[in-house]
């Protein structure tokens, strides 16, 4: 439905996004994900067209952003993030300012209003002054004025952040309600969130893309590893290295002396339980086992891995 | 089209339904006022040259503060980033936002009515003709100043110092022909043509020559355009 096609953008000697490329299909809600800087917002920002791309192009139907962008923006509803309103206006101006420059008037404009009004829960606000909503309205407001044209893509950039948890589940189901009728593409640094909501991760991490499929895929991708947690007495680094040998399948992937007793992690691969061959070697050792505690590696530690080092580039 | 006139009632209504538009029209008229009966009943001469003389003066200050805020807030609140994702084109934005500046600046000039309406009451021998191309005049600075004054919004998301460059640009034009005398003979020619007054004094004379009204056509095609490239400049690359 909406391809990006090596899409970059420099700021000065800034490379924000360095070359990247995906395609969106229709119905599903796609989270993007990375760190703050990573080059989230400046991606959305060039498939919205509010920023030209440095090199390469987004293409919608036969239109690209370059040379179409005000066809392309027709179709697309845009939450910019921190959320902009005009806050002297009353809700229901502002959203039928949208309408109106979208050329929605009358009675189109009356229905688009009421699906609006019923689909962000805005029953409550219509006739009040943006600027004296709560912050949880706003972003709903925000929602109702990007959607008031029923557009096939809906583009939110951080549409959660500064919301309570309530106010986030709200919000959450409405995308997810949403996600059944037009593609969603929305950002976030919050890992649980995107979970919670999307069908589709795409990690993106200094300005390229590190992962790009489901939850489920990413964490086999991953090759599934174990980590085995466990906190010895009576043993030394030297010995535990050597276990290694002793149990082929482990790896020793730290070692901490703690005390007087070693914590150590081992990782092997999901398909295998080595924590009764572990047992027996300590037992054998003469080590004492204070603590032995295994855990599957979940998507966190994947995405805490792919974005390890920092994400210092400019946003 | 559609879309200008979109933008111009969102405009329009911003001034409105804050108090900003109604101290400005107030003071707008009571400046004048004062300015013009101070001298009038003392000279009792039956023109209205002394408020046409008056008002440019009034509008060095006054329309770069109606227009500071036209770009420059929606770039620091953000919503420039909503208005520029809309389909609507650049050029569009500032057409609707000019107007909307330039219907305040000539709601507040016809509140100078009132002088004309006692001029007619107390004067004899009142050459209509010449308050009328006075008007004409003035109407034409204010669509110059002010799309002065959108230009200088569009630069930066700070109101204050579009206010100060507006006013530094719109002096620039407002003083060219003051300081003729400074100037080498060569140049004088072009700079005397480039200086407001000098098109302005014209026209308040009664006369109305299309050489003038292409200048004041020019200036503010010029400056708008310059807005609408400022615009769009977020997008080269």
């Amino acid at each position: 439905m909406i391809r990006i096609d090596q899409l970059s953008k420099d700021y000065g000697h800034v490379q924000a996004v360095k070359s990247i490329s995906f395609e969106l299909s229709d119905k599903q809600i796609v989270g993007f994900l990375g760190a703050n800087g990573a080059g989230k917002s400046t991606t959305l920002k060039m498939i919205t067209g509010y920023l030209s791309p440095t090199a390469g192009n987004v293409y919608f139907d036969g239109k690209n952003i370059i040379d179409d962008s005000l066809d392309i923006q027709k179709e697309i509803g845009y939450l910019p993030e921190l959320n902009p309103l005009y806050t002297e206006m009353k809700v229901y101006e502002y959203l039928k300012f949208h309408a109106e420059v979208r050329g929605i008037t009358g009675q189109s404009f009356k229905e688009a209003l009421v699906r609006v009004v019923k689909d962000c829960g805005l029953q409550g606000v219509v006739h009040r002054t943006v600027g004296n909503c709560s912050k949880g309205y706003k972003q709903r407001i925000g929602l109702a004025a990007a959607m008031i044209h029923n557009p096939k893509i809906l583009i939110l950039d951080e549409p959660v952040t500064g919301l309570d948890p309530n106010q986030i589940v709200e919000i959450r189901q409405l995308i997810k309600k949403l996600g059944k009728e037009k593609l969603v593409l929305m950002s976030s640094h919050i890992l649980q969130e995107i979970q919670a909501t999307v069908d589709r991760i795409i990690i993106i991490h200094q300005g390229e893309i590190v992962a790009d499929g489901t939850s489920e895929e990413l964490i086999s991708d991953a090759k599934g590893m174990t980590q085995l947690s466990l906190e010895l007495q009576n043993a030394d680094e030297n010995a535990i290295q050597e276990m290694k040998a002793v149990i082929p399948g482990i790896n020793v992937s730290s070692i901490q002396q703690n005390g007087n007793s070693v914590h150590t992690i081992l990782e092997y691969s999901n398909t295998s339980d080595y924590r009764k061959d572990v047992f027996d070697h300590a037992v054998k050792q003469n080590w004492t086992v204070l603590e032995m505690s295994a855990s599957k590696r979940n998507l966190e530690d994947i995405f805490r891995n792919l974005t390890q080092d920092g994400g210092q580039s400019n946003e | 089209m559609n879309s200008i006139l979109t933008i111009y009632r969102k405009e329009l209504r911003s001034f409105f339904t804050s108090p900003m538009a109604y101290i400005f029209l107030v003071v707008f008229a009571l400046v004048n006022g004062y300015f013009f009966t101070n001298t009038f009943f003392l000279y009792g001469q039956s023109d209205m040259r002394a408020l046409f003389s008056i008002v440019p003066l009034v509008y060095l200050f006054f329309i770069p503060a109606v227009s500071m805020g036209l770009i420059s807030r929606e770039k620091s609140i953000g919503t420039i980033e909503i208005i520029s994702t809309l389909p609507i084109k650049e050029r569009d934005i500032v057409l609707g936002k000019y107007m909307a500046g330039l219907s305040l600046i000539l709601v507040a000039l016809c509140t100078t009515f009132l002088h004309y309406i006692t001029l007619i009451n107390v004067g004899t021998n009142i050459d209509h003709g010449a308050v009328f191309t006075g008007y004409l005049g003035l109407a034409l600075l204010g669509g110059v100043y002010t799309s002065i004054g959108v230009f200088s919004s569009s630069l930066t998301e700070n109101q204050v110092v579009a206010f100060i460059v507006g006013i530094a640009i719109v002096l620039m034009f407002f003083l060219m022909d003051k300081l003729l005398v400074f100037m080498p003979a060569y140049l004088a020619g072009v700079i005397q043509y480039l200086s407001t007054d000098f098109h302005l004094s014209n026209i308040s004379r009664g006369v109305i020559d299309t050489r003038n009204l292409i200048y004041f056509g020019s200036v503010i095609g010029f400056f708008l355009f310059m807005t609408t490239r400022v615009l769009e400049s977020r997008k080269w690359s």
